[in-house]
Parts: structure tokens; C-alpha cells; sequence
């Protein structure tokens, strides 16, 4: 049985313009152990995504579907029930390290209210095991670090805190959101590291979600490119990045900038993703495709299997067996 | 922290010091005089009156005078007030106004505070919308007002309460004057702390406390209330002298004899040494207050140190 099942996925939101649908039609699994790595530009639904899984969308959030998780829809979970998932089974790492803790509060309190409220730990027995997990994210002086708050750690040392905080309960599953876009590319890499070994270590399934091409392919199993709430395609990491069939999984692969190629201009894929308020009929990377052709402008294309778990949306994919 | 406070208190000398000066001399330099209302008089008698108040010397002395006066603690004599010294005017007055002033302050934080998160919370909701009602009626309602309403509602039609006095206190006294005082207050702190909560309840931290599953009460007292509280707190050193020097609204309505009174009359009445001692009354409060506002933004935010 698979950790997650995500079916139908459709997360709207209610604006004083209409309803925006930020997440559509999205299904994906995850397996015990298994990384999964969701990317797309900004505004794509990767974040929303995320936050549906955990009942974090904000007030004026809709969500739609189901999200089986060992078997349960979480999504139908009122908000009690919900916390005793949240930080237990299923934790999330944020973008922004820097304003993702508390400020007001000791980093050792914030990490023992955790074990807690979740294990029932003495306080005495949540301090030395939030003491064991700073060893563990390799938090140097981890002890006195307890007694510190917030500000008195960089960028990278609050990451390694909240992916402590994660990690506290052994969560079934994390979820990274933009775990490190925030911090300095060496900062990056360590991170990176970090949560490649703990994910041997714990055995964690995990959902990274990032724009950063690099970090899917040094870590994820699994990819799903996202593109205006929709998939564009899912497959293998290793599939989906040297065998690209989607137009839009090329584009952004062409758009790595890299050192050892002497390019005056970077690629670019050309213009801007579409207003969610207002999708062109068809399929929503029509405007931006340089394989467009009219069909593309009237129907948008189903999220098909083309081979033994490949998906994707595209009426003109890229044919390797053809192409090269 | 015993650095601050030292250094608070060096501090405060010389802002006193201009305090006086300023005061004094602006004082001194409007037109007209305390004798301008003792028409009639001889010249002789008028001169001895001045006399014996120094109001024939040159301001300067005048104002060395006084400075030396008030190191030795004397506020000097009222010129109203035949036989009472400021000394004893204060010292009979001020007690009063704090009274009021405390039993306000409590009043208003604790239902300001309270209201602000409730409506915080509860967004856009009906509680908040009637909050934010009471909070703008409170606003645009002066005490003058509010004052003889309270007397028309609770002493006339209800008879529950005094119309006025004081009696050292009692709380059936003390009730309409804190209500008079507290009304505007309460609705401030309510308007700020709601805006500051609902700001802190979309902040990244609380974010995180949601997903570590905290319940919504844990969430609320021990990651949101701090920051939320910071704002408040800016408003209420100021207000709290504010509230403890009392009113003249107040004072004159309820018949409590409190010190607010003495301000407006000091000044009618160009009672020099009576308008000096209040002027340095909210001065020295004024100072402290702000010290004690900011020792306590040192204990809740720990990126302030001192």
C-alpha cells in the first residue's frame, strides 16, 4: 500500500474577482521512503499543494478530492484530528527560515512543545531528545543552543532547526517547501545533504517541492512538473530529465544556466505564465510552447500513462524515438 | 538592565531641567498676570501682594528661585489657594487621580486587550464587527459627554449610584469615574491589539505552530500573544500617565477632587507655582513611565538588549 494517494486534487480559492483554481486535477503516490519532487515556476500550485496536504490554506481556501494517507482522507479531517497528524505523521520544513520560527521563544522550547504535546514527553525527556535531534541535523553545540533564541542563528542554523523540529516525532512523511531557497548555494548543499542522509536514516518519505532542477535530480525518486495548477508530467526523475516529452520540461531544462557552456544570452522560456482568473482555453501553456498548434488552442490535453508510469498532458510531445 | 535604569535616571535630569525652564518662562512671558484679576486695589497693596510673592523681581531671579525651591522638595505656596501650600494641594489631589487612574488602567487593558484578540480571532465575524463598533462609538464619544450620561443612567434613572464625591474611595464612587475615564481607552487598546493580532496570527511562526499541530488556544497564548502585545504596550506607557494624572471631565462632573482639575484652574487662574508642579508632575511620570515601557520591551522581545 502506498503512503499516499493523492486523487483529484483541486485546491480554489474564493477572490473578490472569482474563484481562482490554483491546484487541478492533481494525482500523485508516494510510497514508504520514497522523495517526490514537485517543481514549476512560481505561482504554479507547488506551495498550495502542500498546504492542502497539510489544512494550512488560508481561510479562503477550497479544497477538493482526496488525499489518502495510510488509507485515511486527511483532507476530510476537521482541524482536531488534523493536529494529531501534523508534526506526527506528516511535517513540513518552509521557504523562509528566517521568519519561520518564533522569535519570542526560545529554539529549545519550540522544539520540545513538539514532543510534548505529541508524545506526552516529560520536560526533562523532550529537552535531551531535541538536544539528540540538533546532534542529528549537526546543530554544532546543540546543547546551548537550546537556551538561544531565533536571531541568534543564521539563515542555514534556523533551517537546520526547523528540519530538527520535522523531524522530532519521525514523521511518516515531510514536506520540504523550497526547503532551500532562501539560503547561500554552499548553505544549500549542506542542507541538501543533510536531508538526503536523514531520509536513509528515518526512512522518511518526502515531497520536495522546489523550482530548482538541481535539487530535484540529486534527491528525488520521482518528479511532477507543475504548470498552472496542472501536472505537465510525472515519471522517474532520471526519465523525466534525460528523456524531457513535454515542451514545458524542456524549457525549464534548457533554462539551467551552466558554466561550462559560453553563452552570451541565457535561455529563457519566453513570456509569463497564464492569469489563473482568466486560463485561455486549451491547454494553458499554449502561449509559451514553440510546438503550438491549433488543437493546443481548443482542448486542453488529458494527463495520459504513454508508457508504464510516465504521465503526461501534451498534444505535441517531444518523440525521442523519432527525434534523435 | 541596572545600567538602563541608571542611565534612565541620568537622563531624566536634564529633560526636567528644560522642562522647568521652558514651562517657566513661557509662563511668565504670557501677557497678563496673577494680580491682573485683583482690579481695584491700590497700587500699594497690589505691590505688596507682589512683593510677597517675588513678582517684582526680575524673571531670572525669579527663576532661580524657584529652582532652589524645588531641590529642597517646597513647590512654594498656591496663589489661589489661601493657606494651602502646592505640597499639600498635590498631595491631597494626586491620590485621587491615581486611584481612578489605576482602576481605569486595569479596566481598559484587560477588556481592550481581551476584546482585541476576541475580535482578532474571530475575523469579520459578528463579535468582531460589534467590537469594532463599540470600539469607534468609544472613539468619537468624549467623556464630557459619556460623564453626565453615566450620572443620568446610573444615579438618576437607576438611583444605583453617587452622583459625586469621593468618600476616600468607596467603590460605588469610584465606579462612574473609571467608566468616564476608561471608555476611550479601552477602545484605543481594543483597535490596536486587534490589528496586531491579526497581523501576528498571518505570520510565518504561527504558520509553523499550526503545523506542529498545535490547538488553536496554545497557538493563540504561547506564540501569539507576545509579539501581538508589543504595539499595546508602546500605547500604554503615555496612556497610563495620561489616565493616572486624571481629568478635568472627570474631576469636575463626579466632584472627586482630583488633581485634573487643578491643571485647567492653574492655568486660568495663572496660579504660577500650581501649574509649574503639574506641568512637572506629568513630566517626571511621563519619563518613568517610558523607562518602565522600555525595560518591558526587554523582557518580552529578546532582540532588545540593553
Amino acid at each position: 500500500m502506498n503512503l499516499l494517494d493523492v486523487n483529484n486534487l483541486r485546491v480554489n480559492f474564493g477572490t473578490p474577482d472569482g474563484y481562482v483554481t490554483a491546484v487541478n486535477n492533481l494525482n500523485f503516490s508516494l510510497a514508504q521512503g520514497e522523495t517526490l519532487g514537485i517543481v514549476g515556476e512560481s505561482g504554479s500550485g507547488k506551495s498550495q499543494t502542500a498546504f492542502a496536504l497539510m489544512g494550512l490554506l488560508a481561510k479562503n481556501g477550497l479544497v477538493e478530492g482526496e488525499a489518502l494517507f495510510e488509507g485515511k482522507n486527511i483532507l476530510g479531517y476537521n482541524e482536531k484530528a488534523m493536529n494529531r497528524v501534523r508534526a506526527e505523521k506528516i511535517a513540513m520544513i518552509f521557504q523562509d527560515p528566517m521568519t519561520s520560527l518564533n522569535p519570542y521563544m526560545k529554539v529549545g522550547k519550540q522544539l520540545m512543545e513538539v514532543l510534548m504535546l505529541h508524545k506526552g514527553y516529560s520536560k526533562a525527556d523532550a529537552f535531551e531528545a531535541s538536544v539528540k535531534m540538533l546532534d542529528a541535523v549537526k546543530m554544532p553545540e546543540a546543547r546551548k543552543r537550546m537556551n538561544m533564541y531565533p536571531h541568534e542563528f543564521s539563515g542555514g542554523m534556523r533551517q537546520r532547526v526547523m528540519i530538527a523540529m520535522a523531524l522530532l516525532c519521525q514523521p511518516k512523511l515531510l514536506i520540504a517547501d523550497e526547503p532551500t531557497t532562501a539560503l547561500d548555494v554552499t548553505v544549500q548543499a549542506q542542507i541538501l545533504t543533510l536531508l538526503n542522509e536523514l531520509k536513509d536514516e528515518f526512512n522518511t518519505a518526502i515531497i520536495m517541492i522546489t523550482h530548482d532542477l538541481g535539487v530535484v535530480a540529486g534527491l528525488c525518486d520521482k518528479v511532477l512538473v507543475m504548470y498552472a495548477g496542472r501536472t505537465m508530467e510525472y515519471g522517474e526523475t532520471s526519465d523525466v530529465f534525460y528523456r524531457p516529452t513535454h515542451p514545458y520540461t524542456k524549457g525549464l531544462l534548457e533554462a539551467i544556466p551552466r558554466l561550462d557552456a559560453n553563452d552570451d544570452v541565457l535561455a529563457t522560456i519566453p513570456g509569463n505564465p497564464p492569469n489563473l482568473l482568466s486560463l485561455p482555453a486549451g491547454c494553458p501553456f499554449q502561449a509559451r510552447c514553440v510546438h503550438v498548434e491549433d488543437r493546443c488552442r481548443k482542448e486542453a490535453p488529458n494527463l495520459e500513462e504513454y508508457q508504464q508510469g510516465k504521465l503526461r498532458a501534451c498534444h505535441k510531445p517531444i518523440d525521442f524515438g523519432v527525434a534523435s | 538592565m541596572l545600567s538602563l535604569i541608571l542611565k534612565r535616571i541620568l537622563e531624566a535630569i536634564p529633560t526636567l531641567l528644560v522642562l522647568i525652564t521652558v514651562s517657566f518662562f513661557l509662563m511668565h512671558f504670557a501677557p497678563g498676570s496673577p494680580l491682573t484679576s485683583e482690579r481695584g486695589l491700590p497700587p500699594e497693596i497690589m505691590a505688596n501682594i507682589a512683593a510677597k510673592y517675588h513678582l517684582d523681581e526680575p524673571v531670572t531671579s525669579q527663576y532661580l528661585r524657584y529652582l532652589w525651591n524645588i531641590l529642597q522638595g517646597d513647590l512654594g505656596a498656591s496663589f489661589v489657594h489661601k493657606d494651602f501650600t502646592i505640597n499639600d494641594l498635590v498631595a491631597q489631589s494626586f491620590p485621587v487621580s491615581a486611584e481612578i487612574g489605576v482602576w481605569s488602567f486595569i479596566v481598559a487593558v484587560v477588556i481592550g486587550v481581551g476584546c482585541g484578540i476576541f475580535a482578532a480571532l474571530r475575523q469579520n465575524s459578528w463579535i468582531d464587527y460589534s467590537v469594532m463598533a463599540f470600539a469607534n462609538l468609544g472613539i468619537v464619544l468624549p467623556n464630557f459627554v459619556l460623564a453626565p450620561l453615566c450620572i443620568l443612567f446610573f444615579s438618576i434613572y437607576l438611583q444605583w449610584l453617587p452622583s459625586g464625591g469621593w468618600n476616600d474611595g468607596a467603590w460605588p464612587y469610584l465606579v462612574m469615574p473609571v467608566i468616564a475615564m476608561s471608555t476611550s481607552y479601552i477602545a484605543q487598546i481594543a483597535r490596536i491589539t486587534r490589528g496586531s493580532m491579526i497581523e501576528t496570527m498571518h505570520s510565518n511562526f504561527i504558520r509553523t505552530a499550526r503545523a506542529k499541530g498545535l490547538p488553536g488556544y496554545k497557538i493563540v497564548l504561547q506564540h501569539a500573544l507576545r509579539p501581538a502585545i508589543v504595539p499595546v504596550l508602546s500605547y500604554l506607557g503615555p496612556a497610563f500617565v495620561g489616565i493616572i494624572t486624571g481629568s478635568v471631565i472627570v474631576d469636575v462632573y463626579f466632584s472627586t477632587g482630583g488633581i485634573g482639575q487643578h491643571f485647567v484652574n492653574g492655568a486660568i487662574n495663572r496660579d504660577y507655582p500650581m501649574v509649574m508642579a503639574v506641568t512637572i508632575l506629568i513630566g517626571s511620570l511621563t519619563i518613568l513611565f517610558n523607562a518602565i515601557v522600555d525595560i518591558l520591551y526587554a523582557l518580552i522581545d529578546p532582540k532588545i538588549r540593553y
